[in-house]
Formats: structure tokens, C-alpha cells, sequence
């Protein structure tokens, strides 16, 4: 052993304090389109669900009725088609289609990319529907003032204790497929049951997209949550 | 699977600390991860191997501290910690409880960097 190992001191790491959510840069557009839609007095709602529960035939149903009387608008999320805008379209309401290439959810920049070219004044509500999928989109804030579960009487009444995660995370429940119910056997009861058992106090619909039931009473909530949001009518 | 880009969130955030601080490399990501965060700790950890090569992160560990649900019981009038995320009542008296105190958690609390 020489002298200079002897006196050279083993390398200590260093224990650096940071304290920084990783999702910081998420949370600060998310954040800063919350405040836009505030101040544009636009309802923004997001919905989210697993793939085929009726999140595209529900939000057209919404789009059309919402249509004759506000201004309303959707952005769609989507893996690889674009599909879903083109239904949509038939309500005849603006809708965008973000295709979100291979990533499973959607995430704020890609919300405020999809606003360009739109004058959020000129919308009383905003649909973001994002891609099929109960586990990636709970971590990602979208500046959204509401987020919707879906969950359609096929999927089995357990799905929320399933994806504790997402159904913690929403605002409202919706039970889509209301119409299919009896011919599955769908245990309303149980299924409610377990959505407060995730997210108690939280709000539930049920409504079938197919026959209109259920949708006026989901409707009047929407315009309530539109009112109370303290936003201005647009002409 | 959304872990790898947050993995890769964690790796650039650190990158960028350790080139603040001019530190030659990252032996350690302390991580705190919450139950209801919704990131799956596995996953992560093999997408932040991944992430990491290549950077000055490459072969550094990631330290995860598992944050449990904390939510706030409006009869016992305190935070308590929640037994099972498939039912949001307090262990004590059964209350249900909306508030989540903790367990979203998903922050990188500290590095360790070699200068």
C-alpha cells in the first residue's frame, strides 16, 4: 500500500435533499388550463373508462343534446385511429381527435396542443375523453374541473374495487349500458355498493347511450355543474 | 404501462439536478410512491433500469419508500390509516372517508450524487 491510497478518502456519495413531484411539469399545465378554463367560464369535464364500456356513444349522445342549446366541444383520445372523431362529428359539434401514438393516457401538453387554434370563451362545455384504459390515466391531471368514470352492466359489478386507483380518483360514476342490465344480471345494488366503497359520497348515474334512459336527469346535473361553475352563458 | 415514461421523468429530473450541482453521477433515487398513486412499484423499478442507461443515472439504484393510504375520519376528527384501498372507511369506527390525506404520493425526495 502506498502512501497516496492511504491518504486518499473513500468516495461518499452525497445525500442531496430535492423533494420535487415527478409529475411536476404535468401538474403546471394541468394547472394553468384549469385556470383558462375558469376564466373562459368552460365546463371541462374528462371521462374515463376501460375500452368498449360506451365512452364514445355516450359523449355523442351528450354532444348532440347539449348542441341546440350550448356551445359545447370534445377532444378524443386515442391510440391510433381516428375513428372515434368521426362519429363524434355527426353531432355536429368541434370535435379533435389526439392521437396519442403508443402512450396509454393522455397528459396535459397534449390537451393544450389540441386547444390551439380554439376560443375557449366562445365554449360553455369541454369533453375530453381519454384513451380506453383504468390504470394509466389516474395519475395525470388534465386541468379538467370534473372526471368521469364509466362503467358499463357488462364489465361486472367488482370493477371498481378492481381499479381502486381511477374510481378513487373521479368525480362522478356513470353506469352506462343500462339497457343490457337485465339480460346480464347486473347487480346494481352491489355495484353501487362498491363505488362508494372506493370513493364514498361520490355522485352515480345510470344511463343507457341506446334507449335515452337515465340521460335527462344526467343532462340537468351537467348544466347545474355548468352554472355553479360561476362561468358566463355564451351567446 | 405507463411506468417507463415516468421513469424517464425521473431520470431527467435528476439529470438535471445532478448538472446543477456539477456531480459526475447518481448512485441513488430516493422515491416516495404512494398506494393510490397509480403507478405499479415493479414495473417501475425494471423501467427505471431502462431509463437510466446511458445517462448519468446508469446502474444507480432507485430507493422506493411505499406511502400508505392516510385518509381523515370526520367522526374520529383524525387522520387514519386505511386498511384496504377496496373500502375507504376508518379502521377505528368505520366511518366512511372521502378525504385522502395521503398515498398519491409520487415525489423524488432525495439523490445521491458523487461530485
Amino acid at each position: 500500500m502506498n502512501a497516496e491510497t492511504r491518504v486518499q478518502p473513500c468516495p461518499v456519495p452525497r445525500l442531496v435533499e430535492v423533494r420535487q413531484n415527478v409529475l411536476k411539469q404535468n401538474d403546471v399545465v394541468a394547472r394553468a388550463l384549469r385556470e383558462r378554463f375558469r376564466t373562459a367560464g368552460v365546463l371541462a369535464v374528462s371521462l374515463v373508462s376501460s375500452p368498449g364500456s360506451g365512452k364514445t356513444a355516450f359523449l355523442e349522445k351528450i354532444l348532440t343534446f347539449l348542441h341546440s342549446r350550448f356551445n359545447v366541444a370534445a377532444l378524443v383520445g386515442d391510440l391510433a385511429t381516428e375513428n372515434d372523431a368521426a362519429r363524434l362529428a355527426r353531432s355536429q359539434a368541434p370535435v379533435k381527435q389526439i392521437i396519442t401514438g403508443t402512450v396509454c393516457h393522455l397528459e396535459a401538453t397534449m390537451v393544450q396542443n389540441a386547444l390551439d387554434g380554439w376560443d375557449l370563451n366562445q365554449l360553455d362545455f369541454l369533453f375530453i375523453e381519454n384513451v380506453g384504459n383504468l390504470v394509466c390515466p389516474s395519475s395525470y391531471d388534465l386541468g379538467e374541473a370534473l372526471r368521469f368514470v364509466l362503467l358499463s352492466v357488462t364489465e361486472g359489478e367488482d370493477k371498481p374495487l378492481k381499479y381502486p386507483t381511477i374510481f378513487n380518483s373521479a368525480d362522478v360514476a356513470i353506469i352506462t349500458k343500462s339497457d343490457l342490465a337485465a339480460a346480464v344480471e347486473f347487480d346494481e345494488e352491489a355495484a353501487r355498493r362498491n363505488i362508494q366503497a372506493i370513493r364514498p359520497g361520490m355522485e352515480v348515474f345510470k344511463l343507457s347511450s341506446k334507449t335515452g334512459e337515465g340521460l335527462t336527469g344526467f343532462l340537468e346535473f351537467l348544466e347545474r355543474r355548468h352554472s355553479h361553475s360561476g362561468a358566463p352563458a355564451s351567446n | 404501462m405507463h411506468e417507463l415514461s415516468i421513469a424517464m421523468s425521473i431520470v431527467e429530473m435528476a439529470q438535471e439536478e445532478a448538472e446543477r450541482r456539477g456531480a459526475l453521477q447518481i448512485q441513488a433515487v430516493h422515491l416516495r410512491l404512494g398506494q393510490l398513486s397509480g403507478v405499479v412499484k415493479q414495473a417501475l423499478l425494471s423501467s427505471y433500469e431502462m431509463a437510466c442507461a446511458a445517462t448519468l443515472l446508469e446502474g444507480s439504484q432507485l430507493l422506493i419508500e411505499e406511502v400508505p393510504v392516510v385518509a381523515f375520519c370526520p367522526k374520529c376528527e383524525l387522520p387514519q390509516l386505511i386498511a384496504s384501498i377496496q373500502w375507504f372507511c376508518c379502521p377505528e369506527c368505520g366511518t366512511p372517508t372521502p378525504t385522502v390525506l395521503h398515498g398519491k404520493e409520487l415525489e423524488v425526495v432525495a439523490l445521491e450524487m458523487m461530485e
